[in-house]
């Protein structure tokens, strides 16, 4: 061992990582700061602040064991259901849809904890589920229970987007554990036959409207189509350099919606162009490269599906709020990782992050206590 | 059993090795659609930013930049010293686009709230709004004061569909008194937009001309619109001005009217229904062309309300007609100088005379003179001045009524003038071939009897009357304008030999200054002779009614043509007193107009005694109107369809192709009370003088 001036403490992050995302939250405060009109407040000063305590919460999750997440993993996915029943049971009384806690010091919306926490009950229950029996029932079922207990619970808020991420989670979880493939092509087949059926008889008369908007944008310019169409035209007027920072009309004259929570790629788009797009893409790619390395590397079945997992939470909201603003899905209220302004869904996922650093820690002392 | 098998088979085979094997290759898989999702998204972005960059750009452009036109400022009309007939008031307006509104109830509900609207506005506003199209804008108020319009101004993010606006309106600051003439504006109707495109015409606050001289130089007046590109946000809230455009103003319009002398004119016929026409002497200009009782074309320009248009129909008077143009009358007596004029010319000696006994005999008829008890013997000028009917009778026999109507036509009756106005009613002047032509009838004795003097089949416009007032002063084709120009026009001679003239304007003095029927016309100004000739003109037979009196509409009209000074002629008049029992109900009002040429003042200070017994001014007396019937009938006049509307109007236009009933006799002039010869001058609110100085 070589003494180094960097402390080990500091020397052994992932800053290959950390650096882009840095990067990355940077540029979402000064987007945030440009759709306030030029202030710090009052987005963009909280968003680093939350991203700073965050932060420090995702190194101490890093820090803790492998068996404390292996012990913690079912009573915390219990304790998700749990609020997740209770928000149910105080929408009930109070007479309307309820999404989220109060805890006075913030609002929790118990759903999005069950994004990281679905994926963290699954890699326990395939960790200790004995090999042969992957490709068995055994295998299946109890592992559906777990996705469907809070996929239906968040449906009834109702909240589709989340109920979708939980399941996507859950579902790439499966995939990851080696259950058999025809499985997942059967259910794809049979969710692409259900899903017209649940599109006319599932879905609330907003969701499905959203779809129809979706599929066409320009029928409804002023109604349900305007969120899309205006987003389009933030980012096809951006350019390739964009109109530069603080000169985004779309935003500042607020015909986007949204524009600093679900839209705040729009808002980028149309002030930094096609290569500020470009930027926020690369550093998704190396969040999620590194965390599925993270995953192929790791000692342990656990540690990998966990990592892994983790990494497809955030693709999802990556993936599932870029296709929106783009045009290309419908609109569902998710947010973009660390560049909406939003205190739960960076908490989600600096969770996630945090538990790939820890992965990432296991993987480098393989011989360790833990 | 097939699936059975297929699941035992790796079953056996799954063991930590081959389950971290399946996970390494799936995760390359998971990675590589990640990766792939990733590509198609970057390669999105690029089509939206880089391909239909220009696209989204213009769209974008289109969301931040809002243009709207600026109505252009109408030009003004002024009168021949400068003076604005109409100009144009800085106001605040505020318009309602009824295609843009949400809730359109509620909108309307709050703005009359916001600008304290009377239940009266209110009900107009539902009206306009019931005929509108979708896209017009309708006018909710204009001239607020600046509180009522901030007011609405910092609610508009609320209130979808309503456009609040800093903009000019008309003024017309006589009101009334150019009613006719100037005509109105308002905004342009669904038929102007279906026919001219222009999206000037459904922008707020812009306005057309309606009527009158408004509507013919509507073209002049117009003018450009400017432009004003805003930033504005999603809500309609305008953030900055990018830039603008100013409007160009329309061009001006100078008249030769006079604008004193025609409010003056307008209010001196006071309560009457009647018209004065002013002519200049030297070219024809017509200084004062007034028609009473008229409207206010500053409340039309925001559309003619229930109450309004209950007020108008209410009124036998025909407010919406402009008499000067529009009204024909038996001109009666008024005829007698130009039918004089044509027997000089046809070679008949003015001393040459005939004996007055109250009546003509021809046949086995007796035609009556007015004055029943006769005029003794009677030459030329007495004809004229005495307006001895048996004169004319007797003369117009020999002569012939051929040369009459010729002489009548040169002198301008029964013709159209070039003048700038929407319409004109031409009137009759009959004669042998008329008559065969519009009725197959041969022409009669008592055709002449009628047409001699100013009855019968005979009709005139109180213009075609000022012009022949005119020619005979001048002895010129004087034609009438309304366009101010400074060129000197020299109007060519109607060939008279001046000793005609000068003895026919004699005889036309003495109706004033001498024995005649009309003393009370004198002028009060030292120096300045008027000469003048009574007329009135019977409505209904003698079997009906007098004409003196009793139900208005069976009086007799009374008229008035003059000219001063009368030896050197500047300027004619004709005035027409309609139903006003007779030419005593009409010289005193040309004697006043003719006053206020030569001093403002003394013509003033009768004006001014006549309106305290009026109730005050026609704007006075309108307005006063107007507060009596919104208390009377408030919200509860009945709503007026645009069929009812357009009938009204045309029947108050039409006047040329009513039916003329064939007369089949005499129409002798009732017998008038002979009076003394200078009465004491009383003036009676009705301004029939009919007890002075007796007319015919």
């Amino acid at each position: 061992m070589t003494p180094s001036v960097v402390p080990e403490a500091v020397s052994r992050q992932p800053w290959m990582m950390l650096v882009p995302l840095f990067g990355l939250v940077v540029l979402g405060a000064a987007v945030l700061y440009s759709a306030a009109g030029g202030h710090l407040q009052p987005y963009a000063f909280s968003h680093v602040l939350r991203f700073l305590i965050f932060l420090v919460m995702a190194i101490v999750i890093s820090r803790l064991s492998r068996n404390f997440f292996r012990m913690a993993a079912y009573p915390v996915y219990g304790g998700i259901v749990a609020l997740l029943v209770l928000v149910e049971l105080i929408g009930a009384v109070g007479g309307g849809s309820q999404r989220w806690l109060n805890l006075g010091f913030m609002t929790l919306q118990p759903s999005e904890l069950m994004k990281p926490a679905i994926v963290l009950v699954l890699a326990r229950f395939y960790e200790t589920l004995p090999p042969p029996m992957t490709a068995s029932l055994r295998g299946l079922v109890p592992a559906g229970v777990l996705i469907a207990i809070p996929a239906v619970l968040v449906i009834l808020q109702p909240d589709l987007g989340t109920a979708l991420a939980i399941c996507f989670g859950g579902a790439v979880t499966m995939f990851l554990a080696g259950l058999p493939l025809w499985w997942f092509v059967s259910a794809g087949t049979a969710a692409l036959i259900a899903a017209p059926i649940a599109f006319f008889t599932l879905l609330h008369d907003y969701q499905r409207n959203r779809v129809m908007t979706f599929l066409d944008p320009e029928s409804d310019p002023l109604g349900t189509g305007y969120h899309i169409t205006q987003s389009k035209i933030a980012i096809g007027s951006g350019g390739i350099f964009g109109k530069g920072f603080g000169n985004g009309t779309q935003s500042h004259l607020q015909y986007l919606p949204e524009a600093h929570t679900d839209f705040v790629f729009a808002t980028m788009a149309e002030e930094w162009g096609f290569l500020g797009g470009l930027f926020v893409l690369f550093v998704f790619a190396v969040i999620l490269t590194w965390g599925m390395n993270v995953a192929r590397q790791a000692p342990d079945r656990f540690s990998s599906l966990l990592a892994a997992g983790m990494a497809a939470t955030i693709f999802f909201y990556v993936a599932i709020n870029l296709m929106m603003v783009m045009g290309l899905a419908p609109v569902v209220g998710i947010p973009l990782p660390f560049m909406s302004h939003g205190g739960t869904s960076m908490l989600t996922n600096m969770i996630c992050v945090g538990i790939m650093m820890a992965v990432n820690r296991w993987n480098q002392r393989p011989s360790s206590f833990s | 059993m097939k699936i059975n098998f297929r699941r035992l088979i790796p079953q056996a085979h799954t063991t930590s090795g081959t389950l971290r094997n399946s996970f390494d290759r799936r995760s390359l898989v998971v990675g590589s659609v990640q990766g792939g999702i990733g590509v198609l998204l970057a390669a999105r972005m690029g089509y939206l930013a880089v391909f239909e960059n220009e696209k989204y750009k213009l769209k974008a452009e289109s969301n931040r930049v809002n243009l709207s036109l600026i109505p252009p400022r109408r030009g003004w009309i002024l009168d021949r010293h400068g003076t604005p007939l109409a100009s144009n008031r800085a106001d605040f307006r505020v318009d309602i686009i009824p295609e843009r509104m949400v809730q359109g109830d509620n909108t309307i509900a709050r703005l009359g709230q916001l600008l304290s609207l009377s239940p009266i506005d209110m009900q107009d506003l539902h009206d306009k709004l019931d005929k509108a199209h979708g896209f017009a804008p309708v006018e909710v108020a204009s001239g607020l004061d600046w509180e009522r319009f901030a007011a609405v101004s910092v609610r508009l993010p609320d209130l979808p569909g309503v456009v609040t606006q800093r903009g000019f309106s008309r003024h017309y600051p006589t009101g009334p008194a150019v009613g006719h003439l100037l005509g109105y504006v308002g905004t342009a109707s669904a038929e102007d937009y279906e026919k001219d495109r222009d999206p000037l015409l459904i922008t707020p606050g812009y306005k057309v001309g309606k009527d009158g001289l408004e509507k013919v130089f509507e073209k002049q007046l117009r003018g450009k619109p400017g432009a004003r590109r805003v930033e504005v946000t999603a809500s309609g809230r305008i953030v900055r001005d990018l830039d603008t455009r100013e409007d160009v103003q329309g061009k001006t319009i100078k008249l030769t009217i006079d604008a004193g002398l025609q409010d003056y004119a307008a209010r001196r016929i006071g309560p009457e229904s009647g018209a004065v026409v002013v002519m200049d002497c030297h070219n024809g200009d017509i200084l004062a062309m007034a028609s009473m009782p008229s409207f206010d074309p500053n409340s039309f320009s925001d559309g003619i309300g229930r109450l309004e248009w209950k007020m108008l129909s209410d009124d036998d008077h025909v407010p919406l007609r402009n008499k000067v143009l529009r009204g024909l009358y038996p001109p009666g007596s008024t005829v007698k100088p130009m039918v004089a004029l044509s027997f000089l010319e046809a070679g008949l000696d003015p001393e040459e005379s005939t004996i007055c006994n109250g009546g003509l005999r021809v046949g086995n008829r007796v035609f009556h003179c007015w004055n029943r008890r006769g005029h003794g013997r009677v030459n030329m000028a007495k004809g004229i001045y005495q307006s001895c009917d048996v004169y004319f009778y007797y003369f117009a026999q020999k002569m012939g009524m051929d040369i009459i109507a010729a002489m009548a036509r040169r002198l301008g009756l029964g013709q159209e003038f070039d003048l700038p106005v929407v319409g004109q009613s031409y009137g009759t002047v009959p004669d042998p071939a008329w008559k065969l032509k519009k009725y197959g009838r041969e022409w009669q004795t008592f055709d002449t009897v009628n047409a001699t003097i100013g009855q019968g089949y005979f009709l005139v416009n109180p213009l075609q009357q000022a012009v022949m007032a005119s020619r005979i002063a001048s002895g010129r084709q004087l034609m009438p304008r309304l366009l101010y120009s400074d060129k000197p026009s020299m109007a060519p001679s109607l060939g008279f030999p001046q000793e005609h003239l000068d003895y026919v304007h004699k005889a036309m003095s003495d109706v004033v200054n001498g024995p005649g029927t009309a003393h009370r016309a004198a002028l009060p100004i030292p120096d300045v002779l008027l000469a003048g000739k009574t007329g009135t003109a019977q409505v209904v037979g003698l079997n009906v009614s007098s004409g003196k009196g009793g139900l208005w509409k069976y009086r007799d009209h009374g008229h008035f043509i003059c000219f001063a000074p009368f030896d050197k002629p500047r300027y004619a008049c004709a005035v027409l007193i309609e139903h006003g029992g007779g030419s005593g109900a009409a010289y005193p009002i040309a004697r006043d107009v003719m006053t206020y040429l030569w001093d403002k003042q003394k013509a003033m200070d009768t004006l001014l005694e006549f309106e305290k017994q009026w109730g005050g001014t026609a704007q006075q007396r309108l307005d006063a109107r107007y507060r009596t019937y919104s208390a009377q009938y408030g919200v509860n006049a009945p709503a007026v369809s645009p069929e009812e509307e357009k009938a009204k109007v045309r029947q108050a236009e039409d006047t040329q192709d009513e039916p003329q009933p064939i007369v089949s006799d005499a129409q002798s002039p009732a017998p008038e009370p002979v009076a003394p010869a200078t009465p004491a001058p009383t003036p009676s609110p009705d301004g029939a003088d009919n007890a002075g100085g007796t007319a015919q």
